[in-house]
């Protein structure tokens, strides 16, 4: 497993966030969820959705089910695990202590 | 996602690229659904470039990446495997065929010396032996103690180690029910200590224990193992209480044991325990008849132990001693200064390891060395070959393959290629193992071992496939995987003449092992067609032999009118009566005073016949007369040619006396010599005295056990006839066992016949492969100078020339070979020289022979590729380069 860096970490606190309100959503919600609730501020680019979902599936943080939507079509859904849950945490707070440094540089300088 | 999930994606690879798809699919359709332009979707997800991109890492981060490559390398070694189909199938089955070899001979091995017996602590048992020189100074060994001498040393170190009595097992006569029910079975006396010591537990009843150790004779009691009472009795809980009849002794089976322990005697499966007071020797001090276990507690030193014991086996010995005098005396001196040894005996101990272990280590030897000629085959097999997939290499390493990568799929390739060979030999040793067991079987004795395909056998063989992987794969990959792209590329071979050197090597080492197994079975094949065409002194054809037991015992001439009844059977020709037949390994010796003189410091053995024998045997009666109806013993005696040549300097024996212990005998006659209890020993002074035996006051002693020696017409089936006949006879009479005179002849030779045969299968092996070996290279070499041939045909050279030009470095390396193998072959002959009879491993004829075998193998192979080369038309060659 590779070292968070700051723009990973944000996309999985992203993701993570998403999942912990709104539980078996699948990868064109999050996209979208991200978007609505950031009122079009934030965009997550497919290309790093996927990878990153995936990632955080191996690393037992998500897991994944495929279900069948009414259209006909499956869809592959996805949910915040034990361990998720607890990540979404330590990511939580390593964002707060971050974007308060990051403040308290914008203040100071 | 845990490892086994990402595991098991990569053998689904498919399926799983086919998933991400469908969720990218189901992506872009939610993307429409809520309004977005369908091709705006697809370029959001980059559905050209990106999405394969994508897919591609995201399925990289779904499964282990080696694994994928792992898989990729197996899918491409199958496909490399069955493009060179004959290579391969070549490749394979000679491995296959040596490992199945190597894979047959440990189980062999493991079950008859290694696996340690199903007890607890098997790994702190311990067996005593004594080690003497005899008369000549040639070291004997013996394992067996006298029962007294045993109980001394038992009590002596009881604080530091258990001492456990166990008899050899003994296949015998006894019966569950009358006298005419009489049957076989496996029985072993044992110390009762030995089931608690061992950790054993009844399956039923109980065992034996400590206090069945007490009182000789008192004891009647026994012990079925499991596979006996499952055999015979089919699991019937009732058997405890029920009696059997073993002798005179009536004893009550007690209980079963539970577990896979039949006995400490590997090669015979003990069905019975008795407890060892019951042995009718047991307090006898003359007759050595156990063999001591020693369980030792964990922490005792063997040495100072080792010294206890030996102090007083020594003391029991001369006490023993006291009362002998003359030869008898210094014989006996040896005895007593012989070296007490402790040796670990974890897998129990019993005379058939003692007969095969050399033999099996030899076997061992030979298949290892098929082995090695195999590794070297296929390692110039996939050298050859990884010199036409140069420019492959080359390619792949001039587009970024790192050298790593390319061994190791090399390696995966030649993995395949052994693990494959391996299930084929395992197979092959499966069939193979079992058939060596039948054929050491004898007769009267089945040899049974525990010969399972379990973790032992599993593991060799998982340990075989690296070791034949280092030993072939490794090289070839390393060097295919050197290659330099650029040379390669331009045409040309990076380095012909270093990848030349190291497969002549390889032929050099595979000759020098070929001669080595060849000159082996030279010597073997030698020494069983010495044995079995060995002069006998006798006729063993048409000779039935009736070993016939009576219950109670019988006075003489109560056989006498029984061999009567047998003389009128149509048929039979000739009818004797003898304590034991000659070659049964049976053997009775003692030392004998001639004209009142002391002992001889030779022994002399003594057979009980009857009147007729010699010529029911067909031995000539050279002086004197056969034993009359009235000679008795002690009385008369016949001696052989030997005895005459030891005891009377070769002079006319007739008259003369000598001295058997109290017993006088005068000789009546003179035979020519024959073997007695086997064939390889020389023959030895026999004197051979009537089976009517009296005692001090001229009473005729009752006998229990004697051998009808019958010889028939022709080879008309008699022996069911000859069967009924004795108990129709007289009732209380049995024939025990049924044999004939020339199986006893063959049976002397079960061990040669099987060396024999087996090594000189193995040398066929060794020169097929180093056939197929020398082939391969001058065939490559062949190939990889056709440009040169070309030319010098072009310039002028002759057929001749271009034949020498391809050949001589591969001659020069099959000489060198031979002289290599004929060095070691010289060295290692003392190793096996107990096992050879009527040959030297000196013999220039032994040494000449596997030479010229392989010259000849050499030129044949040879003479398909100087045939091709002679057929270079230097026009066509050279256009087509």
């Amino acid at each position: 497993m590779k070292k968070p860096d700051s723009l990973q970490g944000t996309l999985d606190l992203l993701v993570l966030k998403i999942l912990s309100r709104r539980p078996r959503t699948h990868g064109y919600g999050i996209m979208a969820a991200a978007r609505d609730c950031s009122d079009d501020l934030l965009r997550v680019e497919e290309g790093s959705l996927y990878p990153a979902l995936y990632r955080m599936e191996e690393a037992g943080w998500i897991r994944a089910e495929w279900i069948k939507k009414d259209t006909g079509r499956r869809a592959r859904v996805y949910e915040l695990t034990a361990a998720g849950k607890k990540q979404l945490g330590i990511e939580e707070s390593r964002w707060q202590s971050a974007s308060a440094a990051i403040n308290q540089v914008l203040r100071t300088v | 996602m845990s490892l086994w999930s990402r595991v098991a994606n990569a053998v689904r690879g498919e399926q799983l690229s086919r998933e991400i798809a469908e969720e990218m699919e189901s992506h872009i359709a939610e993307a429409v659904e809520q309004g977005r332009d369908p091709d705006e979707a697809r370029r959001a997800l980059g559905y050209n470039y990106q999405l394969r991109q994508q897919t591609e890492t995201s399925y990289e981060i779904r499964t282990v990446g080696w694994l994928e490559l792992l898989r990729a390398d197996i899918l491409f070694g199958w496909r490399q495997l069955k493009r060179n189909q004959v290579t391969s199938t070549v490749a394979i089955l000679s491995l296959a065929l040596a490992m199945g070899a190597c894979i047959g001979a440990f189980r062999l091995m493991d079950a008859l010396l290694w696996r340690p017996l199903p007890v607890a602590n098997a790994e702190r048992l311990y067996a005593l032996s004594r080690e003497a020189f005899d008369l000549q100074g040639k070291p004997i060994r013996s394992e067996m103690w006298a029962y007294p001498s045993f109980s001394l040393m038992r009590d002596a170190v009881k604080d530091q180690a258990e001492l456990i009595a166990v008899s050899p097992a003994i296949r015998t006569d006894l019966t569950y029910g009358s006298g005419q029910d009489m049957e076989k079975a496996n029985v072993q006396y044992v110390s009762g200590s030995m089931f608690q010591a061992f950790g054993l537990q009844p399956a039923l009843g109980r065992l034996l224990a400590e206090n069945d150790d007490r009182t000789p004779g008192s004891h009647p009691y026994a012990v079925l193992s499991y596979d006996y009472w499952t055999q015979r009795f089919g699991q019937d809980p009732r058997i405890v209480g029920r009696t059997m009849r073993y002798g005179k002794e009536l004893y009550e089976i007690t209980g079963v044991v539970n577990g896979p322990f039949t006995g400490t005697d590997p090669g015979t499966m003990t069905d019975i325990f008795l407890p060892a007071m019951m042995h009718p020797l047991v307090t006898r001090s003359d007759a050595s008849w156990v063999r001591t276990l020693v369980l030792i507690q964990s922490d005792t030193a063997l040495e100072p132990l080792r010294q206890r014991l030996s102090a007083i086996s020594r003391a029991f010995e001369q006490e023993r001693a006291k009362g002998f005098t003359g030869a008898d005396k210094i014989f006996f001196q040896k005895i007593i200064d012989a070296t007490l040894l402790i040796e670990p005996a974890g897998a129990g101990i019993s005379s058939l390891q003692d007969e095969y272990r050399n033999a099996l280590g030899i076997l061992g030897v030979l298949v290892a060395m098929v082995l090695l000629i195999a590794c070297a085959n296929v390692a110039n097999l996939k050298m050859a070959q990884s010199a036409m997939r140069s420019r492959e290499m080359a390619l792949r390493v001039a587009i970024g393959a790192g050298r790593g990568r390319l061994v190791q799929m090399l390696l995966v390739e030649n993995a395949m290629l052994a693990v494959l060979a391996a299930c084929l030999g395992g197979l092959f040793a499966w069939r193979s193992a079992p058939l060596v067991v039948t054929m050491i079987q004898s007769y009267d004795s089945p040899v049974r071992l525990l010969l399972s395909m379990d973790w032992r056998v599993g593991g060799f063989g998982v340990g075989l496939v690296f070791c034949v992987l280092l030993l072939f794969g490794v090289l070839p990959a390393l060097r295919a995987s050197a290659v330099k792209p650029v040379s390669a590329l331009k045409g040309g071979d990076d380095d012909p003449h270093s990848r030349r050197r190291l497969m002549h090597g390889m032929i050099a080492a595979q000759v020098a092992f070929c001669f080595l197994v060849i000159f082996m079975s030279g010597l073997f094949v030698r020494t069983f067609e010495s044995l079995s065409n060995k002069p006998l002194g006798f006729s063993p054809e048409n000779l039935l032999l009736l070993d016939v037991v009576a219950q109670p015992g019988q006075p003489p001439v109560v056989w006498d009118q029984i061999a009567d009844n047998l003389r009128i059977v149509p048929g039979v020709e000739r009818v004797a009566i003898a304590g034991w037949p000659l070659l049964s390994g049976a053997e009775w010796n003692n030392f004998v005073s001639v004209a009142g003189g002391t002992p001889s410091p030779m022994v002399t053995y003594l057979l009980a016949i009857s009147p007729g024998w010699s010529e029911t045997m067909k031995i000539p009666l050279l002086g004197g007369r056969d034993f009359r109806p009235g000679d008795t013993a002690p009385g008369q005696a016949i001696v052989n040619q030997s005895f005459v040549k030891t005891f009377f300097g070769g002079k006319n024996p007739l008259g003369k006396t000598f001295q058997e212990r109290e017993n006088h005998y005068q000789v009546v006659g003179l035979v020519a010599d024959a073997p007695y209890a086997n064939l390889r020993d020389a023959i030895v002074p026999v004197a051979y005295i009537p089976f009517h035996e009296v005692n001090a006051q001229g009473v005729a002693q009752p006998e229990t056990q004697e051998t009808f020696l019958v010889r028939t017409s022709g080879s008309n089936p008699l022996a069911s006839v000859l069967r009924q006949a004795i108990p129709q006879a007289r009732a209380g009479f049995r024939v025990s066992d049924l044999r004939t005179q020339s199986y006893l002849v063959r049976a002397q030779t079960v061990r040669e016949r099987l060396l024999a045969m087996l090594a000189a299968f193995f040398s066929f092996v060794a020169l097929l492969l180093a056939a197929i070996g020398l082939y391969g290279v001058l065939n490559y070499s062949l190939q990889q100078r056709e440009r040169e041939f070309g030319i010098r045909i072009a310039v002028g050279a002759r057929i001749a020339d271009i034949a020498w030009q391809a050949t001589s470095r591969i001659f020069l390396m099959v000489m060198t070979g031979a002289v290599i193998g004929a060095a070691l072959g010289i060295v290692s002959v003392r190793y096996v020289e107990t096992l050879l009879y009527g040959v030297k491993g000196s013999d220039p004829v032994m040494l000449t022979g596997p030479a010229l075998v392989l010259l000849a193998i050499a030129l044949l192979s040879a003479l398909p590729v100087i045939a091709r080369a002679s057929r270079i038309d230097p026009k066509i060659m050279l256009r087509a380069q």
